[in-house]
């Protein structure tokens, strides 16, 4: 190698250095720049004010709590027990928590000292430690109090509602009704309801205890009275995820049933005519470009909403995306497997019976079976669009913006179920493509 | 498999005993599969038939009407098609904000999912011991649905883009790092090795020792996951993330009147997929393939 030779070949490592270092630093450079330009795109110095941070205690805070609200109208002076507020969680007529007492006078204890007092004449006395004694009284629509013009910011108070906020509870004070809220940990009623008779007994007591209905044996009672749960509708859970499941299942096979004699229509090797070909890779891009959303929003006119439509749509969409995968595998099968074959006499069908699907089949497989367990969290998405199974479920406990337990039962039972057809498409995989080999 | 029923060792068959064996087994794989597809066939139609019977309107019923609505659609667009462009560039921002939500999640998903996968590839770990924890923290971000975080973002965050973009970005780090850790485990180990012996950190050993192997293949997999992350940030928009979704919504709850709006949408967001999908399918060949030589 002569001297010339070597200063060229330094030039040209002295120009590569040159080119990767301009890269090192211009790479990291634009993605900088990229973000600064997002950060100004999307107003994320503005999202502190937009965002509301009220919503995210609420959130955080309900959903593993619960709470059971004590209403006395002042209209008429009558009291309401019931968790979470609502009709189905209403304590029995007559019964009510153990930490409200009294009869003139009810007081409700809230813990750590905090107590509200209800008294005649629509008066509330509500007593927080280190604060003092906080009195009120519902005139018509108008609430007076005792409080000066001077409120702590966990008060508010105005001539029309005073809401206090303790770490305790709440009380809320209107014309029309007082209200106090008593925070619990928990999932309140997630078994039985007050209307079951079983509420309140032990597992064991259920289990090997004496029976609780007469009418109906424990067991078959208790699992009948949590299936029919009307606060927590565990049956109506259960199935709404076999929907988003069977979503996954009809779509996902669906496609690779209709996808895989397509294929061949796609693949070099398979499909002598250009045109068709050219056809097929076609319509599979189309199927695919146009997105489940789209598909999903189209099918939903024709059939409805419901879990059928969603299936439709996932069926459409991956039978473009497997009809790619396909035909791709169907060119790269060995030949003489197939030569082998026809060598024998075989006839077309049987050439491609004997001689291709063997080949592929693992590579199929593997695919169909990745594709199920995506498809679990697609249908997911697509149930709160089209209207089906717990992605409407979730999206509705959502919208409804107060019952963030069953917002986190939901999430729960979502992350088990993608979990759950990971696990087992893994496992299936293993067991069919194993097999195979073995 | 057919050398273990067979039965080496023992009194040589003859071919009828051979031959009667084999076709036992025949039959009876035969009977097995058989099963499995009655089986699965079962599965399939009555499983049609339970979400034909709990879905609004029927399947059969509604096979007629399939074409109506992109009927509609499409002839009501091809009445106002000269304002067909200016629709389009009406909602271009609104497009801008869809590609923009994927790629900035793509990134921000890659490099937290980069640095998962190296905690998380047995060889490379950082703490050895948290392995397992840094896998399920994977699986855990990969199985949790981009709608679910979206939509509790959405009630704290407001509606917008930024719901959008953490949603996708956790679900992508979870998806990519689980990839990403499947090319690093066949990493060669002896650049990080001659790292390790001048003294360097962990991240310089990764950063100099590793990444550069598995970039092409990490760059790859991020490609197909910004193809990915533009569906999911379409979709996310219907529910109210902003962006092309959100209009599509907007001008479906309108109904006929907006016909040319949706028509509009449809062919933007079909338009960019497709765009996306071939560009990305290019830049991926070239980059398994090598470019430069």
């Amino acid at each position: 190698m002569t001297a010339a030779d070597l200063s060229l070949t330094k030039a040209h490592a002295d120009q590569l250095f040159r080119r990767k270092r301009l890269a090192a630093v211009a790479v990291p450079a634009l993605i900088l720049g990229y973000f600064a330009y997002i950060f100004v795109a999307f107003n994320i110095a503005g999202l502190a004010q937009r965002a509301n941070w009220d919503n995210a205690v609420t959130l955080a805070s309900d959903s593993w709590s619960y709470k059971v609200h004590v209403t006395r109208s002042n209209r008429t002076g009558a009291m309401d027990y019931a968790v979470e507020g609502e009709r189905k969680g209403a304590y029995p007529e007559g019964q009510r928590p153990g930490w409200v007492t009294g009869e003139d006078i009810l007081t409700v204890d809230l813990g750590s000292d905090t107590l509200v007092r209800l008294l005649p004449d629509n008066r509330t006395e509500v007593q927080v430690p280190g604060f003092g004694l906080i009195e009120a009284q519902a005139v018509g629509r108008q609430v007076t109090t005792n409080l000066g013009a001077n409120v702590p910011d966990w008060i508010s108070a105005s001539d029309r509602r005073v809401a206090i906020t303790s770490p305790e509870g709440r009380v809320t004070i209107t014309g029309s009704k007082t209200e106090v809220f008593n925070y619990f940990p928990g999932w309140e009623l997630f078994w039985f309801t007050f209307e079951s008779p079983y509420h309140g007994h032990s597992l064991t007591e259920i289990l090997f205890g004496a029976r609780i209905d007469p009418t109906r044996a424990n067991i078959s009672g208790a699992v009948q009275d949590w299936w029919n749960n009307p606060m927590w509708r565990h049956k109506d859970v259960v199935w709404a995820i076999g929907e988003t499941i069977l979503m996954a299942f009809l779509g996902t096979m669906g496609a690779a049933i209709i996808a895989l004699p397509m294929a061949f229509m796609a693949a070099k090797r398979f499909a002598p005519f250009a045109l068709l070909r050219g056809a097929t890779r076609r319509l599979f891009d189309f199927l695919r470009g146009v997105d489940a959303l789209i598909w999903t929003v189209v099918l939903a006119r024709a059939f409805g909403p419901g879990p059928l439509t969603g299936a439709l749509a996932i069926l459409i969409t991956d039978t473009g995306t497997f009809g790619k995968i396909f035909s791709e595998a169907l060119e790269n099968v060995d030949g003489k497997q197939i030569e082998g074959v026809s060598s024998t006499g075989a006839k077309p069908l049987q050439r491609y019976r004997f001689g291709v699907i063997p080949q592929v089949v693992p590579v199929l497989l593997a695919q169909i079976l990745y594709f199920l367990e995506s498809n679990t969290r697609s249908a997911t998405i697509i149930g709160a669009i089209t209207g089906g199974g717990i992605g409407l479920m979730l999206t509705q406990a959502i919208q409804t913006q107060k019952d963030w337990e069953e917002v986190a039962y939901y999430i729960i039972l979502i992350v088990g179920m993608v979990m759950a057809m990971d696990w087992f498409s893994g496992w299936l995989r293993g067991r069919l493509i194993g097999r195979k080999d073995g | 498999m057919t050398h273990a029923t067979l039965g080496a060792g023992e009194m040589p068959k003859t071919v009828d005993s051979i031959q009667t064996s084999y076709m036992a087994q025949v039959r009876r794989r035969r009977l097995y599969g058989g099963l499995t597809l009655l089986i699965f066939v079962l599965l399939m139609v009555s499983g049609f038939n339970i979400a034909d019977g709990r879905n609004a309107g029927g399947f059969w019923d509604g096979l007629g009407n399939i074409g109506d609505y992109p009927a509609d659609v499409l002839s009501e667009a091809w009445e106002k098609r000269a304002a067909l462009p200016g629709l389009m560039v009406k909602f271009f921002p609104a497009l801008i904000e869809t590609v923009n939500i994927a790629a900035v999640s793509t990134l921000i998903g890659a490099t937290a999912g980069l640095v998962l996968s190296l905690l998380a590839t047995r060889g490379l770990a950082r703490w050895p011991r948290l392995i397992p924890v840094f896998r399920r923290v994977m699986d855990l971000m990969r199985a949790i649905p981009e709608i679910v975080i979206a939509l509790m973002l959405i009630f704290v965050l407001g509606g917008g883009p930024v719901p959008a973009m953490i949603a996708i970005a956790i679900h992508t780090a979870g998806a990519l790092g689980k990839m990403f850790s499947e090319v690093a485990e066949n990493a060669d180990l002896k650049p990080v090795e001659g790292l390790a012996s001048t003294g360097a950190t962990w991240a310089q050993r990764m950063w100099l020792g590793v990444v550069p192997q598995v970039a092409p293949n990490y760059i790859s997999y991020a490609l197909l996951r910004f193809e990915i992350n533009i569906r999911a940030s379409a979709i996310l928009g219907f529910v109210g993330a902003g962006g092309l979704g959100y209009e599509l919504r907007n001008a479906m709850a309108w109904g006929p009147g907006r016909f040319g709006e949706a028509a509009a949408i449809f062919i933007l967001l079909f338009g960019t997929i497709v765009a996306f999908d071939q560009l990305s399918s290019r830049y991926r060949n070239r980059l398994t393939e090598g470019y430069g030589q």
